[in-house]
């Protein structure tokens, strides 16, 4: 067992700030979970606090059911690979990689056996006898990795270890350490891992489960999928996807056949399970949340969902078009495939264009609390 | 043959050209002659010492070139075997034996005492790091006569042991600083990867943080060398009896003990005395300045 439960876990730093506010996660044996958020949301102050580099000011972090609290990062079962690799840069990678496994009194002949099995993993045989300022970014981060794994840890902790890589390194080894953690699982090592990271391209990829961070705060704990397609509140929706979820004014309205919204002077109906979640609640201000793929061109007017908006820009991606467009004020974004080449032609900037609203993927926030109303 | 794509030049831009470089090579010339002219007065005192050394006691004073007319090596003879019991070798013996433990505890403790400033959060870090700092500010003359009623009442007067003990408590406030400042600026996660590893803090000092250090701990065992090699009025209040004299003293004594003194001879053993401290630097260049421009501090 090396699942990692943190209760009601705080930190207060030394000059009285609070950085992280009572915080539950669950993170179960073998799962990979990634904690994402924006700069300053603590995630790599919570995930040094159960690496035991830093101290805990409330609440309590377990790993494999024990309270760790006041152990030493190195009675945790633990290893951590950091942002900037902290390899020893005077010890060749060898040594690096050993350097634990020494301090443990490992016999010679185990150590040199684990040396050249992980090397053999990471492909980095070659690179044993270098320093690591011969090593380029990629292998020295391949490295790091090397000397995590080489303790054979319960709990694998990730400091943002890919954003000193460029863009294709950067998606190898996305690759690279998602396969090691499943090659791990069917070695019957379950190894848990948890990832900080702020790029949201490797959260959605690599995470079993993404915790969601805002400013100490855990917004939402859940699947990729499920975050994507049911954010909990306005932040978790607007901080994954790219482009951007359209968050933008709405007004909720009763009909006779149910609630509906109107959205800069035009009424887009409700799918059922929507107007059920939105029944109970009053007419007034709401947050409409669709992301731009649910957002489409359309050739003619209909009256339940679909707005008219002026076009400000176009962009052309190749297999996709950006279309910003204007709603009363109210700048929304659709990006479409490009199925219509004629129809696409027709965009002129500043001429009025239908779009569609694909009302079943959209969400409805609360304006105060910004939770989503209509998650079933 | 192939054509050449690029256009040819005229004439005035060829003109134009050959006029900048000859520019260039003039202001070049003025520069070098002016700072070759600076360069030979700061070193001509060095050059005139080691040209009068090989003089004759008569040419040194007769004579303002610092070439020998008659180069003899009778100073390096006559001075070695000095005016008292002992040859010059056994002050060289002595300096060791006060240099070596000294600098060994300077770079010990002060490596100890910087590695807690910079690393570690304790109650009253920030006065005594400010008290640490206003020592630097300090003379040292002003604690000398403390410092010798202590040492008298130990009992340890006439012997080394003044000049090496207080190094063990890092007295030298500004290797501390150079050390906190170098330490500043290398980041903690190769300790903290160190501490995941299953290193103790000590162990992460020993394993870690010296072999990053090393650069500055030669620059500070260096500088403790050099200034230790030069010190006089350290030796001179604590020890009395000749046979334990360092070169400082030495030389001193050479000059005092006799009316007219052998000028040569004295020259002849400054010069042998200022061997040690250009061997270590030069053989220490590389980690000194290293050690100094990563600090930030220039000596």
């Amino acid at each position: 067992m090396s699942g990692v439960v943190l209760r009601q876990v705080s930190k207060v730093f030394a000059n009285g700030f609070k950085a992280v506010h009572e915080i539950d996660l669950d993170v179960v044996d073998g799962e990979f979970m990634v904690l994402i958020g924006p700069s300053g949301c603590a995630k790599s102050t919570t995930l040094r606090m159960i690496a035991g580099l830093e101290s805990i000011t409330a609440g309590e972090v377990r790993i494999g059911g024990k309270i760790v609290n006041n152990l030493p990062p190195y009675e945790r079962g633990i290893a951590m690979v950091f942002q900037n690799y902290a390899l020893y840069p005077h010890m060749k990678v060898h040594r690096n990689l050993s350097f634990g496994l020494r301090l443990k009194h490992e016999p010679e002949a185990a150590i040199r056996s684990a040396v050249s099995e992980v090397a053999g993993i990471l492909e980095i045989e070659e690179l044993l006898d270098r320093l690591p300022k011969e090593l380029s970014g990629g292998q020295a981060q391949r490295v790091a990795v090397g000397r995590a794994l080489i303790k054979k840890p319960q709990v694998f902790l990730f400091d943002e270890p890919l954003s000193n890589l460029d863009a294709k390194l950067r998606a190898s080894m996305r690759v690279r350490i998602t396969e090691l953690h499943r090659r791990l699982k069917a070695d019957g090592l379950n190894a848990t891992v948890i990832y900080v990271t702020h790029d949201q391209t490797e959260a959605m990829t690599m995470g079993d489960r993404i915790c969601v961070l805002k400013e100490g705060h855990i917004m939402q704990v859940d699947t990729p999928a499920r975050l994507y397609d049911a954010p909990a509140n306005t932040f978790v929706a607007g901080f994954l996807g790219s482009p951007e979820m359209n968050l933008r004014p709405a007004t909720l309205v009763r009909h006779a056949d149910g609630p509906a919204l109107r959205v800069g002077g035009f009424t887009v109906a409700l799918p059922d399970d929507k107007k059920r979640c939105l029944e109970s609640r009053d007419e007034g201000e709401v947050v409409l949340g669709i992301r731009p793929p649910f957002v489409e061109l359309a050739t003619a007017r209909s009256t339940t969902d679909t707005v008219e908006g002026i076009i400000k820009f176009v962009e052309f991606m190749g297999h996709e078009v950006f279309i910003y467009f204007d709603l009363d004020g109210e700048e929304y974004t659709a990006v479409n495939r490009i199925e219509n080449p004629g129809l696409l032609k027709a965009l002129k900037v500043g001429e009025r264009a239908h779009f569609r609203f694909l009302m079943d993927r959209a969400h409805v926030f609360d304006p105060t609390s910004e939770l989503n109303l209509t998650l079933s | 043959m192939h054509k050449t794509l690029v256009p040819a030049v005229s004439p005035e831009a060829l003109a134009e050209v050959r006029r900048t470089e000859r520019r260039q090579r003039r202001s070049a010339l003025i520069r070098y002659a002016i700072l070759i002219v600076c360069g030979f007065a700061m070193i001509y005192p060095l050059l005139w010492l080691v040209g009068a050394s090989f003089k004759t006691n008569r040419e040194i004073f007769t004579e303002i070139g610092f070439i020998p007319l008659a180069p003899t090596v009778e100073g390096y003879i006559e001075g070695w075997k000095t005016s008292t019991e002992y040859t010059f070798g056994r002050f060289f013996l002595n300096t060791f034996a006060i240099l070596i433990p000294k600098v060994i505890a300077t770079a010990l403790s002060s490596v100890l005492v910087a590695y807690g400033f910079a690393r570690f959060e304790f109650p009253g870090k920030k006065l005594l790091f400010a008290i640490l700092i206003g020592t630097l500010l300090l003379p040292n003359v002003v604690t000398r006569i403390p410092q010798y009623l202590l040492f008298r009442e130990l009992g340890w007067l006439d012997s080394y042991l003044p000049l090496w003990v207080p190094q063990l408590f890092a007295v030298d406030a500004f290797f501390v600083f150079m050390l906190i400042q170098f330490l500043r600026g290398i980041p903690r996660d190769m300790e903290e990867a160190a501490m995941i590893d299953g290193c103790r803090p000590t162990q992460v000092l020993l394993y870690i943080v010296v072999p990053i250090l090393k650069p500055a701990i030669i620059s500070v065992a260096l500088f403790q060398f050099m200034w230790s090699m030069n010190d006089f009025l350290g030796p001179l209040i604590y020890i009395s009896s000749v046979e334990k004299y360092p070169i400082a003293l030495a030389l001193k004594m050479s000059i005092s003990v006799t009316e007219s003194f052998e000028w040569n001879r004295i020259l002849s053993m400054t010069v042998l005395a200022l061997v040690p401290s250009l061997v270590v630097f030069f053989l220490a260049q590389k980690y000194f300045i290293e050690g100094i421009s990563t600090t930030g501090l220039k000596g």
